[in-house]
């Protein structure tokens, strides 16, 4: 059963919208033979096999189920993100009507909102590559964010998405500016890491756009700088064509209004900011959520892996919109399990999901909003601060693998 | 021979066509917000709107299309992408123009037949109804003639290989050509001969065209006996070396049509289009050396196939759309090496060429970036 399972790390390096399909585990380069220590102090191996089927399962029932209706929804989904767009351009050459210009940041940030979350984020998961739409297609989807969809798919798709929570391979653990695990060892850098965090909301999607990339691969000697030039060609035209657009074509366009309108898209990029900043925080940093060390998950079962996405996200509770505006990060678990399924599934299979989790004895964890980012922010100040000595000599993935060993 | 019937864009879809609109609504592009309301408005994406579906034979339909105007007309021979969708998902196939491009309502159509478990073509002939609209892309390839038409010239098919031809038959008599056509088609039966009506009329009124049938499970029906077979040729007095022709059918007739035009030395007078990838020869000679997948860091023996489905063998899952040569979604490069295209049978071995591989074979030791 085991090597059935463990059956999907061979072949090349997928490409970063294939790898959703068969996700890659760590392979041990010293130990082929050992297996992976992820889970053991909740599951035994066989139970962690079974888990892996009843996701299987469900994973293959819905992507069994997929037609029509998911085509629509996504298709209605970009027809009021189009609607937004438009909406929020033409109030901006309105300004003197008091309520004009503040409608208009309000349409062109959930336009945006849309845009990136609900829309970009799935679409260039693969979640509707089944429809055969360019249009909705993982591989020529491009956003309406300064950071270019390749640069993207390759940190969040394939590194964070297979990596997920895992020490030294997801570069997503505090984005490398935060300290927000115990295992990250403590700077005094850290010692401002509220503000940090506070100023990286606003600033967002520049964030974004310099964590994918990756200068830190020039640092460890792991590319050239050519390598790197090569690799981010597309970041700089792609910062061109949105900045042009936001703060030089749609202002003059409204020609007397060229600086409200200017107004108008820079705050509408900071509210888009602002939020994904704060749905995207909850989904992996709130406290109880679990990473990994390297070892621990060196040639893991793809049981290891589901548990190691359900341990390692956090969901958000709200509304049916409220769930559409985070682009369905809410279901930050059901994502991580299945991540090119299409969002709208989410809620549907999240009874099942929680009843699993319950049933295996695993931590579900979800809250409201405020709860998560309460959280959040709480890891936020208590880690910034140096770590006691006691706890600092022994972090914590080494000390969940000492208890297996005792 | 060729048509811009595209109807005049007015200010408005000039403008929205130009590259300000483009920056306007990037990275989405402007189509993306015109389709909200009309997805035929769009100024880019070639869309279609199915006028009528007429019933051919029991087994072949013809769909008449009014294109939308990106739309920019097409030469007799060539083919388009023809994409529907059906439970959400968009199925693509390339169909041949089969219509004149004398038609003055800037129409087109195309004519399917209906494979067994063919599922576009048995949903085109069975469910396809007016109204419905169509995904298509601009007119593609080389299977045309020239600007200059030549005389007595051979336009031979094969079953639905007639549509091609039937376009080139069609656009020559409406353009008022006179110089002598020999249309020679090898159907099954009359009964599955899908432009018989069509063909009856050219016999009627064009005395420069020879419409030849032949029912191959027919026989005594037709003008000829049997399968195509050199002796055929002789029979209507045509000479490969001094007559350019157009062919197109199942890979069987394609093959003996370019033995007879090789064995006259008239490889050159002849043009071929295949609705099909012709099944490769595994044995053949030239089945040596070794297949390197670069990236992947493999190396498999040359089987003979084309480089996509050996690559498939060795584990990997190359991007390919129509795997017939027509949609470049599996395009990639060659580093080093030759390869056979499987349809035109021209080999080329230049460094670091892009090639598609669902089309292509090795020719010795090849390596490619896959
Ligand atoms: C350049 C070009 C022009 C073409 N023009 C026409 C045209 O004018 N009219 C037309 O009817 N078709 C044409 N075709 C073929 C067409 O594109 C489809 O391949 C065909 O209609 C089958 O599609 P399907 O969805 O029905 O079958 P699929 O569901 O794709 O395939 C089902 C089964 O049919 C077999 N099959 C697929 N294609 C063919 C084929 N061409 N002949 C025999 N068996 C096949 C498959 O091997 C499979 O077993 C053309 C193809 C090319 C490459
Ligand atoms: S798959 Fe379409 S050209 Fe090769």
């Amino acid at each position: 059963m085991l090597t059935t399972l463990l059956n999907i790390g061979k072949g090349p390096v997928p490409s970063a919208s294939d790898h959703d399909e068969r996700p890659r585990p760590l392979v041990s380069e010293t130990d082929p033979e050992r297996r992976a220590t992820v889970g053991l102090d909740r599951l035994t191996y066989e139970q962690l096999d079974e888990l892996a089927v009843e996701l299987d399962a469900i994973r293959q029932r819905v992507l069994d189920d997929l037609g029509q209706e998911d085509a629509d929804y996504i298709r209605r989904v970009v027809k009021v993100q189009s609607g937004l767009e438009i909406a929020g351009r033409a109030l901006m050459f309105l300004p003197f009507i008091p309520p004009a210009w503040l409608a208009g940041v309000a349409s062109l940030s959930l336009s945006k909102i849309l845009d990136n979350m609900e829309i970009g984020h799935n679409v260039m998961h693969g979640q509707y590559d089944w429809m055969n739409d360019p249009a909705l297609n993982s591989k020529q989807f491009e956003w309406d964010i300064v950071g270019p969809a390749a640069g993207w798919k390759m940190t969040h798709n394939y590194e964070h998405h297979t990596f997920t929570n895992i020490h030294g391979k997801d570069r997503d653990i505090g984005y490398g500016l935060v300290r927000i695990d115990e295992d990250q060892p403590w700077h005094p850098v850290y010692l401002a890491n509220p503000v940090l965090a506070f100023g990286l909301m606003f600033i967002f999607e520049w964030g974004v756009m310099l964590h994918d990339l990756e200068l830190d691969k020039l640092q460890s000697g792991e590319e050239t700088w050519e390598q790197v030039k090569a690799r981010n060609a597309g970041t700089l035209r792609k910062i061109r064509r949105q900045v042009v657009k936001d703060y030089v074509l749609f202002p003059a366009l409204t020609g007397p209004f060229f600086l409200s309108t200017l107004a108008g898209n820079f705050s509408a990029n900071i509210v888009r900011n602002i939020w994904a900043f704060n749905v995207i925080f909850c989904g992996h940093f709130p406290a109880d959520v679990e990473t990994f060390s390297e070892e621990s998950a060196e040639n893991e079962s793809r049981g290891q892996w589901y548990l190691r996405q359900v341990l390692g996200s956090a969901n958000i509770s709200g509304s049916k919109v409220f769930h559409i505006l985070t682009g369905n990060l809410s279901h930050q678990i059901e994502h991580h399990l299945f991540p090119d399924i299409p969002s709208r599934r989410y809620p549907q299979i999240a009874p099942e999901i929680r009843e699993i989790c319950d049933r295996y004895g695993l931590t579900y964890n979800t809250g409201s909003l405020g709860k998560q980012i309460g959280s959040v922010a709480k890891k936020l100040f208590t880690l910034g601060l140096p770590p006691r000595k006691d706890a600092a000599a022994t972090p914590a993935a080494a000390r969940r693998d000492d208890d297996l060993a005792a | 021979m060729s048509t811009d019937r595209r109807p005049r864009r007015g200010l408005a879809r000039r403008l929205l066509a130009t590259r300000l609109a483009d920056h306007l609504t990037a990275p989405h592009g402007v189509d993306r917000f015109l389709e909200q309301l009309d997805p035929l408005l769009t100024v880019h994406q070639v869309r279609g709107v199915v006028s009528e579906v007429v019933h051919e034979t029991g087994a072949a339909s013809t769909v008449v299309l009014a294109p939308n105007d990106a739309w920019t007309g097409f030469r007799p021979g060539q083919h388009v992408q023809f994409g529907v969708e059906v439970d959400g998902k968009r199925r693509v196939r390339v169909f041949s123009v089969s219509s004149s491009t004398a038609r003055d309502d800037g129409r087109f159509s195309v004519t399917v037949k209906a494979h067994d478990d063919g599922y576009v073509s048995q949903y085109l002939h069975r469910e396809m109804a007016p109204g419905t609209v169509v995904y298509l892309s601009e007119a593609e390839g080389e299977f045309v003639l020239p600007e200059e038409v030549p005389g007595g010239l051979l336009l031979l098919s094969g079953g639905s290989g007639i549509t091609p031809v039937m376009s080139m038959l069609l656009s020559l008599r409406d353009a008022g050509h006179t110089r002598p056509v020999t249309f020679l088609h090898y159907a099954r039966s009359a009964d599955d001969e899908i432009f018989r009506g069509a063909l009856d009329e050219v016999v009627a009124t064009c005395p420069w065209a020879t419409v030849r049938r032949v029912y191959t499970r027919e026989p005594g029906a037709g003008d000829l006996q049997g399968r195509f077979t050199t002796a055929h040729l002789d029979l209507l007095g045509i000479d490969p070396a001094t007559t350019p022709t157009w062919a197109c059918g199942p890979a069987g007739l394609i093959e003996t049509v370019r033995k007879t035009y090789a064995e006259a030395g008239a490889e050159q007078m002849l043009a071929v289009e295949y609705f099909k990838v012709p099944k490769v020869d595994l044995d053949a000679a030239d089945a040596t050396g070794t297949l390197s997948l670069d990236s992947a860091g493999l190396d498999v023996p040359n089987d003979g196939r084309t480089i996509l489905e050996q690559a498939e063998e060795a584990g990997l899952t190359p991007e390919f759309g129509c795997r017939m040569g027509i949609c470049h979604k599996c395009t990639v490069k060659k580093k080093h090496g030759a390869v056979r295209n499987v349809l035109s049978g021209e080999v080329r071995a230049d460094t670091d060429e892009d090639i598609r591989i669902c089309i292509n074979k090795p020719v010795g030791d090849v390596c490619v970036a896959l």
